[in-house]
């Protein structure tokens, strides 16, 4: 009989304005594990290693197939998301924290609305002139969609905030997922009539002039979304768009 | 009149829409275009919603291919497919909007993959000959699903939507002429319960795999506010009919999906017996061998797991083996198949035999609904996977997106029709109304906090629930084990009573509105369970040896659950054949 353990050390919160504490758990082990079957195992019989009875870890998860983004936690050190990381590939004790860059909400559960929020800043739609039949939509090169199409698989998970220096308490920077977005939707044959409105949603205080090239948003994202690539486009588009509203003037 | 229905339209009839998953999206779309303001509830926030997990394509018979495919055609393939079991004038207007839909889709900024010329590209699917399905790389759910979410933030920002995000739907308001006048939901983070009145509800709320243990399916699709609404007294159509997929990586926490394209590039199905691999569809069907049609395959492994009990390691597993096939076409036509399984088995199906086993993957049953999207209950709309009415006894593949799509353009026109005919709109409902829900759910939340120390434990009986469900009510059905399973329902419901909460605590605690949804999973399995027992013949997804040829002398008919104290009552309606005529269905 298999008598190995996975062990676990969980940072723990019950709320919001409540100090954080650690908890220890140690459950059997069984091949194919992934941190979220760990979490369920807990969840089950929610007794500490120390054989104490406590409350089940809150976490946030829903596909558990790497597509729906909910699961982002910190694993080890690193963020990334729980339903694709097993148990076997990881160090143990394995060390589970929520992400520090959103508010807990409770235990590994935080609250990511901000970047919903910056989806709207950015306008970050195609606006259609309506859902009557109209015909088809724009031609567009294959190539052209294949690009689009990594920017386009963009989860909100927010494993490219987590690691980005410049988002912190002090700064308003929206982070590399939106400008991701951005640069998505002004590719667009039709986003792009209104990419001035985008451009200038990105100029202000809590935008693209916050990004310090640390380049560890690209390396964090699970989806390998080139988010630096993206910026490096739209600083190149602002500049132009800047040097013409000077001409403007 | 018509300045009548100007004037009533002008009190801004209140609209609530529960889901955001296509079905949902869509329908607050097609309203909020028009000018109405609703609110839209959901579990997750919309964009997390299980759409996002469809991975194949929406079919629409654009005809792109030069094939002289038409929605006529499409149709046929549909009808077919499901057996005959689908009223066919609402099939027939969802496979004539589909080039239309996709048109939409395409202007909406999907990034359909597309041909040399630029135009969408076209795969083909099972159950027809045509390439009718538009897709977007590997996630094409995920792709509608953000277009759709797109285009609502679009009117949130424009203050035409208010999102709940993070509330339970509970139950619906009904007054005392039995009409739905709201809804009553809980905040998943305060806990607070809620009524909001409505003039018209529509429930968008998806799948129930979860009824299962395991599914495909993400796991907030449970079916419990589908079963909440059906205890409240709305009918539940053909909850009989479960389709499951033949391949899917069985997972502790769920059944990741292996896509069928591996059988037809050559992959083989064995497992061991007297210690040497057994090819068991190639003995059992020399003909078809490994590309026998999915239901096919799913009973022969479970007759080889459950029956003869000669599963992988005396598991529930069987080998789906591509390590015989040439790399460069694993390469090229099942790369994104080796990422999947190599990234959550962490074994390379190119050296080692890929484990699967099938899995419950859709549900064609659902809440029964007319021409309209309207329950038996006035006011009350269901929309998507939590309704019964495109697919029949069995679903094609990409249909059903396409059916979420369809059904929000229905739902943009009907209650609008609805809402403006109201005698009394939801301002005139008295307030008792409302109180009397609150308190009735208010109750249930306070007893399950108060009996917070039972000795039953809700994961154990879910799991319970899941392992008696998948074994008896997915592919091979016995009256005899139906029967028990049925039992067996009613002893978990009995110790539902004594369950005990492991957290009491009243700030984001999950365990409170699992054991309410654990409760509205054991009636709606009991639904399922009654209702397969109940249909005696085999017709498409739902499989009696003992009746094992389709009888439509007896069974072209639509099942319809009622909810009573004694267990689900059943009954029938004439199905509406009047476009195609019933044929065999043989593949
Ligand atoms: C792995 C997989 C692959 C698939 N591939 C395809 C494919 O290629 N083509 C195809 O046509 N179909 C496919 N399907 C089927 C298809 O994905 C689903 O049928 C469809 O997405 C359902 O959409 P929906 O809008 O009805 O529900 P969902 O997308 O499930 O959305 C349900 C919504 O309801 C909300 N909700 C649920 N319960 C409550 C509650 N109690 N209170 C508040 N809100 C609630 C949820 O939060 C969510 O927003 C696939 C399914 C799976 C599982």
């Amino acid at each position: 009989m298999d008598t190995k353990t996975v062990h676990l050390k969980i940072k723990r919160q019950r709320r919001p304005d409540e100090a954080s504490y650690w908890e220890e758990f140690e459950i059997p082990y069984r091949p194919n594990m992934n941190v979220i079957i760990a979490l369920q195992d807990i969840q089950k019989n929610p007794v500490t290693r120390q054989g104490q009875k406590t409350t089940p870890v809150v976490w946030d998860c829903n596909c558990l197939e790497e597509v729906c983004g909910a699961c982002s936690m910190i694993i080890n050190g690193q963020v990334r998301q729980a339903c694709s990381t097993l148990i076997d590939k990881l160090h143990q004790p394995i060390v589970l924290a929520p992400m520090t860059k959103f508010p807990v909400i409770r235990d590994l559960l935080v609250d990511r609305s901000r970047m919903f929020e910056s989806l709207k800043k950015i306008k970050g739609w195609i606006p259609i002139d309506g859902t009557y039949d109209l015909g088809p939509g724009p031609r567009m090169a294959e190539s052209e969609r294949r690009k689009a199409y990594e920017f386009s698989r963009c989860m909100t998970c927010g494993c490219c905030l987590e690691v980005c220096p410049q988002v912190n308490p002090l700064s308003e920077f929206m982070g590399p997922a939106a400008l991701g977005q951005v640069r998505l939707f002004n590719a667009h044959p039709t986003g792009q009539m209104n990419k001035a409105e985008r451009w200038e949603a990105i100029m202000g205080p809590d935008g693209i002039a916050n990004c310090s090239n640390d380049q560890n948003c690209v390396k964090a994202c699970p989806k390998n979304i080139p988010l630096t690539e993206a910026i490096a486009e739209l600083n190149r588009d602002l500049t132009f768009y800047g040097i013409l509203g000077l001409l403007r003037r | 009149m018509a300045l009548e229905r100007e004037k009533r339209k002008m009190k801004n009839p209140k609209i609530a829409i529960v889901g955001g998953g296509l079905a949902g999206l869509m329908s607050a779309i097609k309203l909020a275009e028009k000018g109405y303001a609703l609110s839209l509830f959901s579990l997750v926030p919309v964009k997390r919603s299980h759409s996002v997990c469809a991975q194949g394509g929406i079919n629409a018979a654009k005809n792109l291919k030069g094939e002289g495919d038409s929605p006529w055609q499409h149709f046929e393939d549909t009808v077919y497919g499901g057996d005959f079991l689908a009223n066919q004038p609402p099939v027939k207007g969802m496979c004539e909007a589909g080039p239309g839909i996709i048109d939409l889709l395409d202007r909406m900024g999907v990034m359909f993959n597309r041909t040399p010329e630029g135009l969408i590209d076209m795969r083909r699917f099972g159950g027809t000959k045509y390439n009718r399905a538009a897709f977007a790389g590997t996630t094409t759910g995920q792709q509608l699903l953000y277009a759709l979410d797109e285009q609502v933030r679009r009117y949130e920002a424009a203050g035409l939507i208010k999102k709940y995000e993070g509330w339970d739907f509970l139950s619906a308001v009904i007054d005392e002429a039995g009409i739905c006048r709201g809804l009553c939901a809980m905040n998943l983070t305060t806990l607070e319960v809620r009524t909001f009145p409505a003039d018209a509800v529509v429930l968008a709320t998806g799948g129930i795999g979860y009824i299962f243990g395991k599914s495909t399916n993400s796991i907030i699709c449970n079916g419990s506010a589908a079963s909440a609404v059906y205890q409240q007294g709305a009918y539940y159509a053909n909850g009989e009919f479960i389709q499951i997929h033949p391949s899917t990586i069985p997972g502790e926490d769920k059944l990741r999906l292996i896509s069928e394209s591996v059988r037809s590039e050559g992959g083989r199905l064995w497992t061991y017996k007297d210690g040497k691999p057994w090819y068991f569809l190639e003995e059992w069907h020399p003909e078809y061998k490994n590309l026998v049609p999915r239901d096919i395959a799913s009973r022969a492994i479970y007759k080889v797991c459950y029956e003869l009990k000669l599963g992988i390691e005396g598991k529930n597993l069987v080998y789906l083996d591509i390590t015989h096939l040439d790399p460069k076409l694993i390469e090229t036509k099942l790369g994104g198949v080796v990422e999947i399984y190599q990234k959550f088995m962490g074994e390379d199906p190119r050296k080692v035999p890929m484990k699967i086993f099938p899995g419950m993957h859709y549900s064609m049953g659902g809440l029964w609904v007319d021409y309209n999207q309207m329950t038996n209950i006035p006011g009350l709309f269901a929309v998507g996977e939590c309704e019964y009415q495109y697919h029949g006894a069995n679903r094609l593949g990409a249909n059903s997106l396409l059916s979420c799509f369809y059904g929000g353009m229905i739902i943009g026109r009907s209650v609008v029709e609805y809402t403006t005919g109201l005698q009394s709109g939801v301002d005139s409902v008295p307030s008792t109304v409302f109180e009397r829900e609150l308190k009735r759910q208010q109750q249930i939340n306070d007893q399950l906090l108060r009996s917070a120390d039972g000795p039953e434990n809700p994961y154990q009986i879910h799991k319970e629930m899941g392992e008696w469900m998948t074994e008896h009510v997915t592919v091979i059905r016995y009256n005899k084990n139906l029967q028990e399973t049925d039992h067996k329902l009613q002893e978990l419901l009995d110790r539902y009573k004594k369950i005990g909460l492991n957290d009491r605590g009243n700030w984001a605690n999950p365990s409170l509105p699992f054991a309410r949804q654990l409760y509205n999973m054991l009636q709606l399995a009991r639904v399922i369970t009654i209702s397969a027992l109940a249909r005696n013949e085999s017709r498409g997804a739902h499989y009696k040896p003992e009746f094992p040829n389709r009888d439509d002398e007896n069974w072209l008919k639509t099942t319809k659950a009622r909810f009573t104290l004694h267990g689900p009552e059943l009954s029938y309606e004439p199905v509406d054949v009047s476009l195609i005529k019933p044929r065999p269905r043989t593949y």
